[in-house]
């Protein structure tokens, strides 16, 4: 019994980890589990085991026109964003300029302004010039969310290179450009991978922002409200659990290619 | 050690030669915010004078200003409740989250970007289905709820959904991951002699934590409340779905006068109050806090 305290308070920190992470995970376990529940139109109740959702993922009606919208809107965001980031991250990261605190100020307002009034800001704007909320004005939206998000973790990344790499370039007779294509680049490309995810789970995951400037295109998230209120269709559980496999699956070879290249340099 | 590297690589990497390359770089994206960030809270600004015009959806500028005080003495009871359950959640998320966010940075060894992963694991499966699979597990077909009563923990008419308790809980739920990930950056910062100098000069753990720990991780709890508290005070998501209507946030009443009511004007008044209110709020609390490292 002693031996067991002792351990406990040893180990205590590991033991909150072990309930912190439960706590995480609870929803997503039971959206896992009630993906296989032979439900009927709500998945309320758990009715017994089947594969069928899973055969089957477009089975409730609306479902995969909505994934297909999320997926479409978040594709080109991602690009978007991750463009039009990166080149501000090396502008941060790389010069010194005037008005450079103005530009991070500009960056990190969107980052410190309610989800609600950015939607409603935007919608209203798009209103005004008689603009349609749609996929297109959505998109435009996501964009705009998502630099800042892109500008922070390349910018950090820039900022934790050895400037010495650089200098070894240029010491061995590249130019500029040389420097940056062979050196420089490669460096920051994890970075720039981790924004590019970042950013897509951001835009497809989006709601509030979403529900204000899409109009009648129904998006995943928006789906997922909607039908909230008369019960969820088990196929929407198995769209969210696939969504979290493929994204770990991601991440997980993303480490092995960098520890692989690691290795090899 | 890996910060002092950081800050020193970033002066030495930074061109001073006069060139128009970095304005090149910037001007796209600063554009693009420019268009789609400063100009439509511009035409927020605009919109929330406005009168309406007879026709609905049609409204115009009459500079109104009273729009403001009329929305607000509307909705007071909801503005109060999101600040109070946003600070509810923030001190929830970070109590949560500290320990959390410890282990990582200080015991899990080579486990360490698995666990990190895991952290942020729980955003890839929408966080909507999150907040509905914790309304089922909380309600009334749920398993806990039938625990607690068949242990006579609760009364039979007590209800865990439909409750401020499950409101608080979801929004602090939801932010975990924003709160955990500043925390962790500013405790792994910190280098591991300065707690083994502590203990040299006869402090014990506690002793440390407080006056070593804690102190060199404020940069990352001031990062994770800002970032935790300015979503969930504007959230409307958690409120609609783990709550009653007695719990309706101030989101609620914006989206309910952009959507239902269709009356833009106290809308765009109330969203500019709560922009106002969190921008003034965060201010104040890092002057405090005493940083200016913001991200």
């Amino acid at each position: 019994m002693k031996k067991l305290t002792r351990w406990f308070s040893k180990n205590l920190i590991k033991v909150y980890a072990f309930l912190g992470f439960t706590y995480l995970f609870i929803p997503v376990f039971y959206t896992f589990a009630f993906s296989f529940n032979d439900s009927g139109r709500s998945n309320l109740v758990w009715k017994g085991f089947t594969l069928k959702n899973w055969k089957n993922p477009c089975g409730a009606p609306e479902i995969c026109t909505a994934l297909g919208n999320s997926l479409k809107i978040g594709i080109i965001s991602t690009i978007l964003a991750t463009i039009l980031g990166t080149l501000i991250a090396f502008a941060l990261g790389r010069y010194k300029f005037a008005g450079r605190s103005s530009t991070n100020l500009l960056i990190f307002l969107p980052m410190a302004t309610p989800e609600i009034v950015l939607g409603a800001s935007l919608l209203t704007m798009f209103l005004n010039l008689g603009i349609t909320p749609g996929l297109l004005p959505t998109i435009i939206a996501h964009v705009m969310f998502c630099i800042s998000f892109v500008v922070v973790t390349v910018k950090a990344r820039i900022a934790s290179l050895d400037p010495r790499l650089e200098q070894a370039a240029m010491d061995l007779y590249a130019n500029e450009w040389q420097t940056f294509r062979r050196v420089t680049l490669p460096l920051v490309a994890p970075g720039i991978a981790a924004a590019a995810l970042l950013s897509f789970s951001l835009s497809f995951d989006d709601f509030i922002i979403t529900n204000f400037n899409s109009g009648t295109i129904t998006t995943f998230p928006k789906f997922v409200y909607t039908a909230a209120a008369r019960g969820i269709p088990a196929q929407a559980n198995v769209i969210g659990s696939s969504m979290f496999f493929i994204a770990l699956i991601v991440v997980v070879v993303g480490q092995v290619l960098s520890n692989k290249r690691k290795a090899k340099i | 050690m890996a910060a002092i590297r950081g800050v020193s690589a970033k002066k030495f990497g930074l061109k001073d030669k006069k060139s128009a390359l970095p304005y090149l770089l910037l001007a796209p994206g600063l554009l693009y915010l420019t268009v789609f960030f400063i100009y439509p809270i511009i035409s927020l600004g605009q919109m929330s004078t406005k009168t309406s015009s007879g026709e609905t959806g049609q409204y115009k500028q009459s500079f109104r200003f009273t729009n403001y005080i009329d929305a607000f003495l509307e909705s007071k009871e909801q503005f109060s409740r999101s600040f109070i359950y946003a600070t509810i959640a923030t001190l929830l998320a970070l109590a949560i989250a500290y320990p959390l966010a410890y282990a990582i940075a200080f015991k899990s060894g080579k486990w360490k970007n698995v666990l990190l992963v895991l952290i942020v694991a729980p955003f890839f499966t929408s966080f909507l289905l999150r907040t509905v699979a914790w309304k089922q597990i909380l309600g009334e077909e749920g398993p806990v709820i039938k625990v607690l009563r068949g242990l006579h923990i609760i009364s039979p008419q007590t209800t865990l959904t439909a409750t401020s308790f499950a409101v608080v809980t979801g929004l602090a739920y939801n932010f975990l991951p924003f709160m955990t990930l500043p925390l962790y950056a500013s405790l792994e910062r910190i280098d591991p002699r300065t707690l083994e100098a502590s203990g040299d000069l006869y402090a014990n753990g506690f002793t440390t934590f407080r006056k070593v720990t804690l102190p060199l991780s404020m940069p990352g709890v001031v990062a994770g409340t800002l970032l935790t508290f300015i979503p969930a005070a504007g959230d409307y998501v958690n409120a609609a779905i783990l709550g009653s209507p007695s719990n309706k946030m101030l989101g609620n009443v914006i989206d309910a006068r952009f959507f239902k009511i269709v009356d833009y004007p106290t809308a765009a008044a109330l969203s500019f109050t709560l922009m106002a209110a969190i921008l003034i709020l965060v201010t104040v609390y890092i002057r405090k806090a005493g940083t200016e490292e913001l991200v």
